[in-house]
């Protein structure tokens, strides 16, 4: 029987796409406006063989999590800026021990509890450089109720062949949003298994990187027994001091990454191969740009949007292809600082033209908001 | 029918605003239509300003919130005043048992509440607006509601809706005979 399409809500859509990439646990606490996403895992994982459980706060959360992946379980987690700050020591785990999981961030107005019901785009940099030390992760953002669910299944995929977190950062707009969304039917679309160890179980090293660049993860509980520690370790997973280790681990943790860069990054353009003005922007806001767009095309401007999907890594060459030819550049953002016109400014140098529409009041970024930084 | 529909539904916290932006853009759904419904609240789970938002629309809808209302519901005296200067673009519906107004060009008042009442329960007024206002403009069938209510409720609650769902078509018949 075809698939009919259902009216979803963002956070829903989001709970589908873990599904559908055969994530079978979560551990959260709920949080405005993520609540939803725990709301139906505590619902629809039961009737999968998954688990579901509320935990006593966010840093027990993504611990669990970890604890799941390692077992074996595609797992995952939904939170907000303030469950997302206490993410972080155990996200920084995640990294190092290489661990794969999702994290969904559903941007709220802040700082700290702030406006707990209203939208922002204010976490951009937290994303990249909520953890300390040398590390990275990949982020994803969605514009819509689709692409809520489309991220999902493509940040567990990231997450399982790369062995690292993957952020979603959502916003309060597309996770409360509800449209018209139908599921795809099973083996429509891609979903991606972890690589595990072949090999007798004595030899096995769980972080010395294969050809591929990614170094095979075995489940606790299977023949492959195996050490993980927060703290440097060698390709065993035990601890080893040694520096030249040290740098050879910091650099993989980042190659591994940089090598697939290409099929990590992902962008959508709309128009704008031939902008003068182009538009770049990311998550809810993208719909504002859209529409301020095909205004000032009805207008006779050359107006184009370049949608950042994937945040991190940054797409500095897909926003150098497009924001060089483009004589004027605008950014807007629900953050004050600009967080992402400050990447741009960094690709395209300061002399580029680049206009930032900040909103940071709670409300939505409007496309007359776009249309005014064009005058 | 026009090509697309942009509603507001405005109101306060606990009026059922939200979950009736959902059950007309559900009706929109199975109509085949694209559709977008979003919504704002503050902290209060009961009072404070709420308001509800669904575009319906044969083509894609790229901005996600409302920019020029076809069509607003209003259920609290603030909301109506907030909404009062677009009523000379937009039929303005609202509950004659909770707004104080004069008479004004496209105000469509009738006591939802009270004929809830009379109903068997006060929570349906939402579903008497949604049949008014879907009567006047043609935005989604009737059928299609009751479809929804028929899906989202059991039984004699279903009915009951659905009888609230036909009381507010009603209404706009009766004016317009």
């Amino acid at each position: 029987m075809p698939q009919q399409p259902r009216l979803l809500q963002g956070n829903q859509a989001i709970v589908e796409g873990a599904l559908y990439a055969g994530a079978r646990f979560y551990a959260g606490y709920p949080i405005t406006p993520s609540s939803e996403i725990a709301e139906e895992c505590a619902r629809l994982l039961p009737r999968v063989g998954g688990v579901y459980l509320q935990m006593e706060d966010e840093i027990a959360s993504i611990a669990a999590v970890i604890g799941a992946s390692l077992a074996g379980a595609k797992a995952f987690t939904a939170t907000s800026g303030p469950g997302f700050s206490l993410m972080q020591e155990n996200l920084g785990l995640a990294v190092m021990g290489e661990v794969p999981c999702v994290i969904i961030n559903v941007q709220r107005s802040g700082p700290s509890t702030g406006l707990a019901t209203k939208p922002a785009q204010a976490d951009v940099m937290q994303l990249r450089w909520g953890r300390h030390g040398d590390q990275c992760l990949i982020a994803l953002s969605p514009a819509s109720v689709k692409e809520c669910f489309y991220l999902t299944v493509t940040a567990f995929n990231f997450a399982e062949k790369y062995r690292v977190p993957v952020v979603i950062g959502a916003d309060e707009i597309v996770a409360h949003m509800r449209e018209n969304f139908t599921v795809p039917a099973p083996g429509e679309v891609e979903v991606i298994e972890r690589k595990k160890p072949t090999g007798p179980p004595e030899n096995y090293l769980p972080f010395a990187p294969e050809e591929d660049g990614i170094a095979p993860l075995a489940a606790y509980g299977s023949p492959y027994i195996f050490h993980l520690t927060s703290s440097m370790h060698g390709p065993d997973g035990y601890s080893n001091n040694d520096p030249a280790n040290a740098a050879w681990r910091v650099a993989q943790l980042h190659r591994k990454i940089e090598r697939y860069r290409d099929e990590i990054v992902l962008t959508q353009s709309f128009e704008a191969e031939e902008a003068e003005v182009l538009i770049i922007t990311f998550g809810a806001t993208t719909r504002a740009a859209r529409a301020a767009a095909k205004q000032a095309r009805a207008r006779g401007i050359k107006a184009g949007v370049l949608q950042l999907v994937t945040l991190w890594p940054f797409p500095d060459k897909e926003v150098a292809a497009l924001g060089e030819r483009a004589n004027t550049v605008i950014v807007p953002e629900m953050n004050y600082a600009g967080q992402v016109a400050g990447e741009v400014q960094r690709v395209l140098g300061p002399a580029k033209d680049l206009r930032r529409v900040n909103k940071y009041n709670g409300e939505v970024l409007t496309p007359a908001e776009i249309l005014q930084a064009m005058a | 029918m026009k090509k697309q529909y942009e509603v507001i539904l405005a109101g306060a916290g606990g009026q059922g605003l939200i979950v009736c932006g959902i059950m007309l853009a559900e009706a929109a759904v199975l109509e085949g239509k694209n559709v977008v419904q979003t919504q704002s609240y503050g902290i209060a789970s009961r009072g404070g300003f709420s308001q509800s938002e669904v575009i319906i629309s044969e083509e894609e809808i790229i901005f996600q919130q409302v920019q020029a209302p076809d069509l607003i519901l209003a259920l609290t005296q603030a909301a109506f005043e907030r909404y009062a200067p677009l009523a000379a673009h937009a039929p303005l519906f609202f509950d004659t048992t909770l707004v104080k107004t004069g008479p004004g060009q496209n105000l469509y008042g009738y006591p939802f509440l009270t004929l809830a009442s009379e109903l068997g329960h006060e929570g349906m007024a939402n579903i008497i607006a949604l049949g008014a206002m879907a009567a006047l403009t043609g935005m989604v069938r009737p059928e299609s509601l009751a479809q929804v209510l028929r899906r989202r409720f059991a039984g004699q609650t279903a009915e009951m809706n659905v009888k609230a769902l036909y009381t507010g078509c009603e209404l706009i018949k009766k004016d317009q005979a």
